[in-house]
């Protein structure tokens, strides 16, 4: 591994870890896991050269419900949060989009933070947050702030951060009684491999009627892509097959689909005309309670 | 990369800390500053920074830990003292903060199972335990593994005799050629470790993260299955 050249920094507090990388602006990166970052350094394709672990900033790792809020630190591993019983209990769909990702090795070293702040638009963390209406909190040189999920991401590993700013926790509300969410995948094998598209769904249901529903497409559009249109066409109707199928075909619409060597835009749509169906169709059981 | 790997031979393998130097043995010599905390993460900047040259490594013998410093900062024309716990021994060192862990237990600590495959986070091949969990060494720079506890496939032995996952692999033909299977042996205890009632299924998802060129893989799937099965019955079948 030749991380070429670079100057390794173990800041002791996230302010003086913000403050070191608002010092060194464009050559600076915050190493989490470094399943993304060691592997861009070593290939050439990321030329920063003062790495500022965040091994020793304190609290980061955290995973709880407080205050009716799953709160995750961004520097919990993935493993970590699939194992948590907080979110075992509160949003098993989480623990399954996690379970599809890498293998053994990657989820016991990459972290939910690095996989929102590399931002490629085929990460499994970031669909079913926004699904969930997970907000972001941050703290920058400069201050904190803090903002919904579906507002960090801007373009393929493009966010909204500074150079200086630390994404330092996922806060979920925790989902209310009667509603019910699911992570759909497609990939070309089970187990490392990336999604070539994939569906989070969300719904919160009245007796028969839908009151709320969400649904985010990963890998077919520049970043997660919350399609308004799905929740305008569920929300008031009855919770059944036919209505998915339909929602089905307006995310196939709605998505922007690339074609790569892991499937052509067709194919992307094609994927998505079924596994939001299936997405709506396993939230529905579970918020009716018919599913584990 | 492997022109650039061998520059950095140069640089550090150059100054020369010999392979195990300065260790001592996990109990009994220990500093409470090394000492990782309740969350296995090691809180304090216990790092030391040392510049290229020989008076500096002369002097790494006999130090103890220096005390706790803001920010530390080590340059690529720096080395970083550091204690790795490796195998239940302490094995203090001098590191250039890019090096990777796969890098330090194979060349310089002479621990040669862990195998340089993708060195991208791919094959599994550079597989080891740290904390208990399987990752990959060649995705962990030394620094990063301080204060954590590191095992690799030379842990897994009990004194001379093969260690269960190595026997069942032995008994079942899990291997061909070989490169892979120290990887594969140690990402199967990281599993069976964490479940030993897996299922076929799980063993397969669960070692996912570990290819075989030579396509082993029924005999391996096989072998972790017997392991698990006797480490459930408490070591008969
Ligand atoms: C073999 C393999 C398989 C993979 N499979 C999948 C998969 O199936 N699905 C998937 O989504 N991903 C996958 N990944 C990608 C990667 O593992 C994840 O994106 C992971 O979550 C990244 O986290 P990390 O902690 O390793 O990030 P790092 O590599 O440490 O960081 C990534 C980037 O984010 C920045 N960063 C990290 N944390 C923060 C923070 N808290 N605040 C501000 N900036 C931060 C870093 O500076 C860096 O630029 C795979 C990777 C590999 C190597
Ligand atoms: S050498 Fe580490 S995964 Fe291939
Ligand atoms: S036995 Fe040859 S690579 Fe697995």
């Amino acid at each position: 591994m030749a991380c070429r050249n670079t100057t390794y920094h173990r800041p002791q507090s996230i302010a003086e870890a913000c403050q070191i990388a608002g010092e060194y602006g464009i050559r600076g990166r915050f190493l989490a896991g470094g399943t993304e970052l060691l592997i861009d350094l070593d290939s050439g394709r990321d030329r920063a050269d003062q790495l500022i672990s965040l091994r020793d900033v304190p609290d980061l790792c955290e995973i709880r419900i407080e205050a009716g809020e799953l709160r995750i630190g961004a520097l919990a591993t993935l493993s970590a949060i699939a194992t948590a019983p907080d979110v075992v209990r509160a949003l098993p769909a989480l623990r399954e989009a996690i379970l599809t990702m890498g293998g053994q090795q990657i989820r016991n070293r990459a972290t939910i933070g690095g996989n929102f702040c590399r931002a490629v638009p085929c990460a499994d963390t970031p669909p079913l947050c926004i699904a969930a209406g997970a907000r972001l909190e941050i703290v920058g040189a400069t201050g904190a702030r803090t903002l919904p999920a579906a507002d960090f991401f801007v373009g393929p590993r493009q966010t909204v951060l500074d150079r200086s700013e630390i994404l330092t926790e996922i806060r979920i509300p925790v989902p209310p009684a009667h509603s019910g969410a699911s992570y759909q995948r497609f990939s070309l094998r089970h187990g490392m491999a990336v999604a070539v598209a994939a569906v989070a769904a969300v719904l919160q249901l009245d007796g028969d009627e839908i009151t709320s529903a969400r649904v985010v497409l990963s890998a077919v559009a520049p970043v997660p892509l919350l399609v308004g249109e799905c929740t305008d066409l569920l929300v008031g109707r009855k919770p059944v097959p036919d209505l998915f199928a339909e929602a089905g075909t307006i995310a196939a619409a709605a998505a922007q689909p690339i074609t790569d060597l892991r499937g052509s835009a067709e194919f992307r749509r094609e994927l998505l005309a079924v596994l939001t169906p299936r997405a709506l169709n396993e939230a529905a059981a579970r918020a009716k309670g018919e599913a584990a | 990369m492997t022109a650039d790997r061998d520059s950095s031979q140069e640089n550090g393998g150059g100054s020369g800390l010999p392979s195990g130097a300065g260790e001592t043995h996990g109990v009994g010599r220990t500093n409470r500053d090394d000492e990782p905390n309740q969350t296995g993460m090691s809180r304090r900047g216990f790092l030391k920074t040392v510049g290229l040259g020989t008076a500096a490594v002369a002097t790494v013998a006999g130090t103890s830990a220096p005390a706790a410093e803001p920010a530390v900062a080590i340059t690529p024309e720096e080395m970083a003292k550091i204690t790795l716990v490796v195998n239940d021994r302490q094995r203090r060192l001098l590191v250039e903060p890019r090096w990777s862990l796969l890098f330090v237990l194979r060349e310089k600590l002479g621990l040669n199972a862990a195998k340089e495959g993708c060195e991208r986070g791919e094959c599994g091949a550079c597989t080891v335990l740290i904390d208990e969990q399987p990752r990959y060494a060649c995705l962990t720079l030394a620094v990063e593994a301080e204060g954590h506890r590191i095992t690799t496939l030379e842990g897994l032995m009990q004194g001379e005799e093969l260690g269960d996952v190595q026997h069942a692999f032995a008994e079942h033909d899990g291997l061909q050629c070989g490169f892979c299977t120290p990887g594969q042996i140690v990402a199967a205890e990281g599993l069976l470790r964490a479940n030993a009632a897996v299922t076929l299924d799980e063993i397969r998802t669960g070692l996912s993260g570990n290819l075989c060129r030579c396509g082993a893989y029924p005999n391996i799937f096989r072998a972790v299955e017997h392991a698990a099965q006797r480490r459930q019955t408490g070591g008969k079948s």
